[in-house]
């Protein structure tokens, strides 16, 4: 979107806004089917709008919303990270085995060593992605089975127990604020502080820039590496949030905890109209994409369909929402094509 | 993560350079030669390890249950292989092995007469595979959006069909093909599958025309168009053959542990994918060879067996793969950057050299 700004000088604000108009309307239509969705439901079965239903809701998708972010953030710049589930997984056993030996620990601890676990692997992923110039798909594939490999070997066999975890820990998972879990709430603050930074920030546009056109990017003098070292650190580091916030949930985990995430994440990603090609997508909305897969998921149960259904409607939105971008998309070129050669006539 | 777009070239001045190499042919041949001679080390590396330090190591069981437990990731590699080649890749492979599963399951549940049951099993397996080869290359969107999609939903769909159900006690005839060794020899019928199917795709990719194409497609789409290549008809036959063939490793696999599971084989799709890239096929696409991928299974199947006898965990050797998929490209890459910095050093020398004649 940057770099339509600087290739097209005489329509600037016209470009700016039309990209920034497709985006929201994505937005805006994920919000609407999570409303059409919610209320069909409740008129089914009238619990579903109860508090304590929302906020399951809520608790489920704010794992899926924290590692979204991160994700959309190196999908933006054209490279993707597969290894955020097994981050996650070794991140909430590490925090886990801490409490185990260290019973009356301060939680602002937990928190450093869960992130700091998730940055150090998010850093590995960026320092190999940018120095060798290996695609990070292969990349993160490998650390995918690396990182859950390490974790395998320290936690065979081991299963920490709810008893080991504080229980001011464990309010996180389950304690309310306003009405709103402080799980879903702090997924919530993250995605509203990177979305205003990947609309503000030149650091964080310059993402995007490096997505639409890497080597464009170079030219205009983007630090392409280190920005996209910087997307990797912010991926895992919010992965290993999500494994303190998964072990405050759940108060128990072992070394599967996260298997599978990844592709779910992605999904989320995908739906919410972040692009796998990178260059364009908000945090926003892959934010809205997590909470509406596991809306469906949540209602399918309600309104009695077997909830065997869950993944096959989960795969058929994912691909009516890209063939939709598709179409959308081919469109807006359109438009934008007959709005430079008009700007051209003038 | 630069998987050819059907719009844009690829970018990297680095890769560009060296798809430049590669089309002039001899380069490209002599970098594959060396990872495939590197293979061949690890697996006589594989050979003397388990050797020396397995009991019983170069006994027949061994060889049978490599291929039991490898054979069917093995099978779903080769039309991977050809897919990552075109610069593509297929992520429902084994969402498409566990939907194969459940059908079957459920037909010979309900009492379909065997034979027909597989047929319209495999039947299932075209239409997904077709299904993904149409939203790739009629609706032009990304294979790997595409496949995330369609994983979801084929695994969805099996659990649709069985539910948590699971069939068993399928016998008949057919249950040899999955538990007994192919008569005369040591091999699992799954590992000799594998290596009929690998020679077929070989002899296709590098001794026909539509082989050729395959590579073009992967090294240029556009000058492969343009060139008269049917790209979109390329593509689509192969997903239509992974469909086919996965369904088929879903009637292997049930025919292996004689039952019949909407989860079977989950999580499988990244194992094929890293054992194809393991065989030095480029994830961009448009470099890579058969026997490469031949090397790479026998050499992890092996190496796996191997770590399974000594009693380390499957969950362990986890970390032993991902560092091998690592080496896998990240020693060629040096390989090549290496070689790139001395040409540009050397073209540089020559150029300070030139200008300095001159001011002379």
């Amino acid at each position: 979107m940057t770099m339509t700004e600087e290739l097209a000088p005489a329509t600037p604000v016209k470009t700016h806004r039309i990209a920034e108009t497709l985006s929201r309307a994505r937005e805006i239509a994920i919000v609407v089917i999570i409303l059409v969705i919610f209320l069909a439901t409740t008129l089914k079965s009238h619990d579903f709008a109860h508090l304590t239903s929302i906020q399951q809701m809520g608790t489920n998708a704010s794992l899926f919303i924290l590692l979204a972010i991160g994700e959309t953030m190196v999908l933006a710049t054209r490279n993707v990270d597969l290894s955020v589930g097994s981050t996650l997984g070794i991140s909430a056993f590490l925090v886990g085995d801490y409490f185990t030996h260290n019973p009356h620990s301060s939680i602002v601890v937990a928190f450093i060593i869960g992130i700091g676990v998730g940055a150090v692997c998010g850093s590995i992923i960026g320092f190999i992605v940018t120095v060798t110039k290996v695609p990070s798909l292969v990349v993160s594939l490998a650390a995918l089975y690396i990182i859950r490999g390490i974790l395998n070997i320290i936690g065979l066999g081991i299963q920490i127990e709810p008893t080991a975890i504080p229980l001011s820990f464990q309010k996180i998972g389950f304690e309310t604020f306003a009405g709103i879990p402080w799980i879903f709430l702090i997924p919530v603050l993250v995605a509203l502080v990177v979305a205003y930074a990947m609309r503000s920030y030149r650091s964080m546009r310059e993402l995007y820039a490096i997505g639409s056109n890497p080597s464009a990017a170079q030219l205009a003098g983007v630090p392409v590496a280190r920005r996209v070292f910087t997307a990797f650190v912010m991926s895992g580091s919010l992965a290993g949030l999500g494994g303190v916030l998964f072990l405050s949930e759940f108060a128990t985990t072992n070394a599967t905890a996260g298997t599978g995430y990844e592709l779910l994440v992605i999904a989320s990603c995908v739906i919410g109209g972040v692009a796998i090609f990178g260059g364009s997508g908000t945090v926003i909305g892959a934010a809205l994409g997590a909470i509406l897969l596991q809306i469906i998921n949540q209602a399918l149960v309600v309104i009695n369909v077997s909830p065997f259904w869950d993944s096959a409607l989960a795969g058929a939105l994912i691909l009516v929402t890209i063939s939709f971008d598709r179409l959308l998309s081919n469109r807006a070129t359109l438009a934008l094509r007959l709005k430079g050669s008009g700007a051209r006539d003038e | 993560m630069v998987l050819v777009t059907n719009s844009s070239p690829p970018e990297a001045p680095e890769e560009t350079l060296g798809s430049l190499e590669s089309v002039g042919g001899r380069f490209d041949a002599r970098s594959l030669l060396r990872w495939e001679s590197a293979l061949v080390l690890f697996l006589i590396f594989d050979l003397f390890y388990g050797g020396f330090t397995a009991t019983d190591f170069f006994s027949q069981n061994t060889i049978f249950f490599a291929g039991i437990n490898f054979g069917l990731i093995a099978i779903m590699a080769l039309p991977e292989m050809l897919i990552i080649t075109t610069g593509e890749i297929d992520l429902s492979v084994a969402a498409m092995l566990g939907l194969s599963c459940a059908t079957f399951g459920y037909l010979f549940e309900h009492h379909v007469e065997v034979f027909l049951a597989m047929l319209l099993t495999l039947g299932v397996g075209a239409v997904g595979g077709a299904l993904n080869g149409f939203l790739i290359t009629r609706i032009g969107l990304p294979s790997i959006a595409v496949t995330i999609g369609t994983l979801t939903m084929f695994r969805g769909l099996a659990e649709v069909i069985l539910g948590t159900n699971e069939v068993t006690g399928f016998g008949g005839p057919w249950t040899d093909i999955g538990t007994n060794t192919i008569p005369g020899t040591p091999f699992a019928w799954a590992f000799g599958i594998f290596l009929v199917l690998a020679l077929l795709y070989g002899v296709v990719l590098h001794f026909t025309s539509v082989g050729r194409s395959i590579f073009a497609i992967g090294l240029q789409e556009e000058a492969a168009f343009f060139s008269g290549i049917r790209v979109k008809r390329i593509k689509f036959n192969l997903y239509l053959i992974s469909g086919i063939v996965c369904a088929f490793v879903g009637l292997l696999y049930t025919y292996q542990t004689n039952t019949a599971r909407y989860d079977a084989g989950t999580g499988l799709e990244l194992n094929v994918v890293a054992i194809v890239l393991f065989g030095g096929v480029s994830i961009f696409g448009g470099r890579g060879s058969m026997l490469g991928v031949v090397l790479s299974v026998v050499a992890v199947g092996i190496f796996d067996q191997v770590l399974t006898i000594k009693n380390v965990s499957s969950q362990e050797q986890s970390i032993v793969f991902g560092i091998l998929l690592l080496a896998s490209v990240i020693l060629p890459n040096t390989g090549r950057g290496y070689r790139l910095v001395r040409r540009r050093f050397a073209r540089e020398s020559s150029a300070t050299a030139l200008s300095s004649s001159v001011d002379a």
